[in-house]
C-alpha cells in the first residue's frame, strides 16, 4: 500500500477508531471503579430506537438528527432507570437490564417494521458500525493533510469523534479531583461539600456522549469493549488512578491500531482472501490485552480484605 | 467559638440555647422506606466535648451523622451548626465514615487519600504543592502512619486503614469531627492511637462526636453521651446519662454485658 492509498483508505478509519476507543476508555475508568461499567453498554443499546426515530422523522441518515435522537433516547433511559430503581427499590444493575433490553428490542422492532431498506441502517450497522467505509476520497497522499480543499472532504465522523475525545479528556482533567473523591468515598465527598449527584450525572452524560458519537461511527461492539477492557486491564498494571488512566488510553490506542490492521491484513496473512470486521477485531484485541494483563499484570491480585 | 462554655457540668449549653451549641438537632425524623430510622430526635451537642452516640444496632446512630452531613435527606427536622443551617456550615465539619463503606481496592496510595482532606482548599485545578504534601504528612504522623504514605490502601490492615481515614479528617482542620464507629474492627494499638488523637482534638477546643459500639469503654473515652433507639433516650455527661436505667431503656432486653454503667465521673 502506498502513501496515497493509506491516507485515503486507512488513515481516517484508524484515527476514528483510536479517538472512539479513547473517548470511551477515559470515562470507563471511573465507571469501572463505581461498578457502573455496564452503563456504556446500556447507553449504546438504548441509543438505537432514538436513532431509528430520528431517521423516520428526517428520512435521511444524517449526523446531527441521529445524534440528537440517540441523546434523547439516552436521557429517557437514564430517567427510566432511575425511576425503576426508586419505585421498584431494586439494584441499579437490574433496572438497567430491564431498560436497555426493552429499548434495544424496541429499536430493532422499529427498524424491522419501517422502511429503511433504501439506506445503510440495519442491525448489523448498529453492532459493527461501518468503520471500513469511512474513507477519504479526496486524499491524494500525505500532502492532502495540508490541503484545505481535500480536508473538507474528510468523513464527518473523524472531526466529530476527535472533538468528542478532546472534550471528554478536558472535562475529565477539569473534574479529576471531585470525580476521584466521589468515586472512592461518596459519603466523605458529600460531607466535603462536593455536588456528588451532579458529578455522577455529568460522568454518565460524558459517557453517553462518547458512546453515542462512537456508536454512530463504529457500532456498539467497540463501545461496549472500550468502556470496560482498557480500564480493567489498566487497573491491573498500577495502583494509582492517574497511572491507570494513562495505561487505559495506551491500551485503547493499541487495540484500535492493531485491531484495524489485523482485520484488514490478518486473514490475508493466514491465506484467506477476505478481510474481517475492523470493529469486531478491535474489540477482540482489547479483550486479548485484558487477558494478558489479567495473567501477567503486576497489580492483578485483589488484596485480601481485612 | 464559645469554648469558654465548655464541658463542665454546671456550664453545659442548655437545650434552648441553640446558637451556643456546635451542633443542635431539633425534631429530626428520617425514614428509609416505611419505618422511621430516627423519629423526632432532639440533640444539643456540647462544644469542646467528646460525645458518644450509643444505642443498639439499627437505632439510627449513623443516620444522625448522615443527616447532619446531608448524605441522607430527613423527612423533617432542623439541624443547626453554630446556630445556622447545617448545609451552609458544612465546611466546619470533618467526617470519618465507617471503614467498610468504601472499596479499599481503589487505586490510591495512603497519601492520595489524606490529600482528599485538602480538596476544599485545592479546588478543581490547583496543583498539590510541597506545603500541601507537608501538611498531609504531618496528619499521617499524628496517627503514626507516615511510613506508609506510598503504600496502596488495600495493603493496609483494618486498623491502619482507620488511621488513614482519621488523618484525612485531620487534614480538613475542622471545628467538629463526626466519626462513625472509629473503633470497629481495629487492633488495640490503633484504638489507643485514635483515642489519643480525639482527646487532643477536644483539648484544642474542637467538638468530637462518635458513633460508638463498645459500652465498656464509653466512660473511659468520652465525657458526654447521647443514647438513642430511634427516639432519644437520654443525653448529658456520662455521669448523668450513662446509667443502667437509660441503657435498659435504649437496649431493652438486648443489653450486652455492661460492667461500668453509671460508674463514670
Amino acid at each position: 500500500m502506498n502513501g496515497a492509498e493509506f491516507v485515503a483508505l486507512s488513515l481516517p478509519p484508524i484515527l476514528i477508531g483510536v479517538f472512539a476507543a479513547i473517548a470511551c476508555a477515559v470515562p470507563g475508568n471511573f465507571l469501572l471503579l463505581r461498578r457502573q461499567a455496564l452503563i456504556g453498554d446500556a447507553i449504546s443499546h438504548v441509543a438505537l430506537p432514538g436513532i431509528v426515530v430520528a431517521f423516520l422523522i428526517t428520512g435521511a441518515v444524517t449526523t446531527w438528527p441521529m445524534m440528537l435522537g440517540a441523546a434523547g433516547a439516552a436521557i429517557i433511559a437514564v430517567v427510566l432507570i432511575e425511576l425503576i430503581r426508586r419505585l421498584g427499590r431494586i439494584e441499579v444493575g437490574a433496572a438497567m437490564g430491564v431498560v436497555f433490553t426493552t429499548m434495544f428490542t424496541a429499536g430493532v422492532l422499529l427498524l424491522e417494521q419501517s422502511d429503511t431498506s433504501s439506506v445503510h441502517l440495519d442491525v448489523e450497522h448498529a453492532l459493527y458500525g461501518n468503520l471500513e467505509s469511512l474513507i477519504w476520497l479526496d486524499a491524494t497522499g500525505w500532502t492532502s493533510l495540508a490541503d484545505p480543499a481535500a480536508l473538507a472532504g474528510l468523513p464527518p465522523e473523524l472531526p466529530r469523534m476527535a472533538v468528542v475525545a478532546l472534550l471528554v479528556g478536558l472535562l475529565t482533567l477539569l473534574l479529576w479531583r471531585p470525580l476521584t473523591i466521589s468515586t472512592f468515598d461518596e459519603g466523605f465527598a458529600r460531607a466535603a461539600g462536593l455536588p456528588v449527584t451532579a458529578i455522577g450525572l455529568l460522568l454518565v452524560i460524558m459517557a453517553a456522549v462518547a458512546a453515542v458519537a462512537a456508536f454512530d461511527a463504529v457500532g456498539s461492539i467497540i463501545v461496549i469493549a472500550m468502556f470496560i477492557c482498557p480500564p480493567a486491564a489498566a487497573r491491573m498494571m498500577t495502583n494509582r488512578l492517574d497511572h491507570q488512566m494513562g495505561w487505559s488510553i495506551g491500551f485503547a490506542t493499541v487495540s484500535a491500531l492493531s485491531g484495524y490492521v489485523l482485520a484488514g491484513y490478518g486473514p490475508l496473512w493466514l491465506g484467506f482472501d477476505n478481510s474481517i470486521s475492523a470493529a469486531g477485531m478491535i474489540a477482540v484485541m482489547s479483550g486479548l490485552i485484558l487477558a494478558i494483563a489479567a495473567r501477567f499484570g503486576p497489580c492483578r491480585a485483589r488484596v485480601a480484605g481485612s | 467559638m464559645s469554648i469558654e462554655l465548655a464541658t463542665d457540668d454546671g456550664q453545659a449549653v442548655l437545650p434552648g440555647d441553640l446558637s451556643q451549641s456546635p451542633l443542635a438537632i431539633r425534631g429530626l425524623t428520617v425514614s428509609y422506606g416505611d419505618k422511621p430510622a430516627v423519629f423526632s430526635v432532639d440533640a444539643t451537642f456540647q462544644p469542646g466535648a467528646m460525645t458518644a452516640i450509643v444505642g443498639p444496632n439499627g437505632a439510627g446512630k449513623s443516620t444522625i451523622l448522615k443527616s447532619v452531613l446531608g448524605i441522607v435527606r430527613p423527612l423533617s427536622g432542623q439541624i443547626l451548626i453554630h446556630g445556622k443551617p447545617a448545609a451552609r456550615q458544612i465546611h466546619l465539619v470533618a467526617y470519618v465514615p465507617q471503614r467498610a463503606s468504601v472499596d479499599w481496592d481503589f487505586p490510591a496510595r495512603v497519601i492520595d487519600v489524606v490529600l482528599m482532606g485538602l480538596s476544599r482548599e485545592l479546588g478543581l485545578l490547583r496543583r498539590v504543592r510541597r506545603t500541601h504534601l507537608d501538611r498531609a504528612m504531618a496528619c499521617l504522623a499524628r496517627v503514626g502512619m507516615e511510613r506508609f504514605a506510598d503504600r496502596q490502601i488495600g495493603q493496609l490492615s483494618g486498623g491502619q486503614q482507620q488511621r488513614v481515614f482519621l488523618a484525612r479528617a485531620l487534614a480538613q482542620d475542622a471545628q467538629i469531627y463526626l466519626l462513625d464507629e472509629p473503633f470497629a474492627g481495629v487492633d488495640a494499638a490503633t484504638e489507643a492511637a485514635i483515642i489519643d488523637v480525639l482527646k487532643s482534638l477536644r483539648d484544642e477546643g474542637r467538638t468530637v462526636i462518635a458513633v460508638h459500639h463498645d459500652l465498656s469503654t464509653v466512660s473511659a473515652y468520652f465525657d458526654h453521651v447521647f443514647l438513642i433507639n430511634t427516639t432519644r433516650i437520654a443525653e448529658g455527661t456520662v455521669a448523668q446519662a450513662f446509667t443502667s436505667e437509660n441503657l435498659h431503656a435504649a437496649y431493652g432486653g438486648r443489653l450486652p454485658a455492661m460492667p461500668a454503667a453509671g460508674q463514670a465521673g
